[in-house]
């Protein structure tokens, strides 16, 4: 099936979870990043067992944040 | 070396002195050339700490400009926030929730508000600091 992730369009095998997904696109930091699947953000909690579908669109964002001291 | 337009520094300098006293922050996207870094649009996010001492991007928003990139052909160049009453250089909380080691981190001090400072730097993954060349043209 394709979905598309940070904008590519990729082929993967049905029942590809989230983590499956992090893993093999080698994201660096994954205790820190957020996952989106077509806007909706998921609970970190659920990427084990969240599966793609065909057509899914995800994203990986950062937490941005920070301080003065 | 990061380049920016005179008109993309005033937007950033505009969006953090309204958000005094608080912290402001935002979102830079662009192009590369080679070494070369083109900032082509700016994103002025929401501060959801609405804090003088802390800034965490609004996640909404962050993804909302993180499509709008795409959309533009343009790819995440890094992001930046002010610190109101300390220098351009990164905190160590700053360091510390430096996740991505791809980005530019811009900080905008405006300790002195008649002499406002945007320095941009590099983190990596040890939390090592570097300067990132900052050219703001005309």
């Amino acid at each position: 099936m394709t979905v598309t992730i940070a904008g590519k369009k990729k082929e993967i095998a049905e029942k590809t979870t989230i983590a499956q997904i992090i893993v093999s696109e080698n994201v660096e930091n994954p205790d820190y990043v957020t996952v989106t699947v077509n806007d909706e953000f998921v609970d970190s909690d659920a990427f084990a067992t969240t599966e793609l579908k065909d057509g899914d669109t995800v994203e990986f964002l950062y937490f941005m944040g920070g301080g003065s001291f | 070396m990061l380049y920016m337009t005179k008109s993309d520094y005033e937007k950033i300098l505009a969006h953090c002195k309204e958000g005094l006293p608080n912290e402001s922050c935002g979102l830079i996207g662009g192009v590369r050339e080679g070494d070369k870094k083109y900032i082509r649009k700016v994103y002025l996010l929401t501060n959801i700490d609405a804090s003088n001492e802390h800034f965490s991007m609004a996640p909404r928003e962050q993804l909302a400009a993180v499509k709008d990139m795409r959309a533009n052909g343009y790819e995440l160049l890094g992001n930046f926030h002010s610190h109101p009453e300390s220098p351009s250089r990164p905190s160590e909380e700053d360091k510390r929730l430096a996740y991505d080691s791809k980005v530019n981190y811009l900080i905008l001090s405006l300790m002195e508000i008649d002499n406002p400072v945007l320095k941009a730097f590099n983190i990596d993954e040890e939390k090592n600091v570097t300067i990132e060349e900052l050219v703001i043209e005309s």
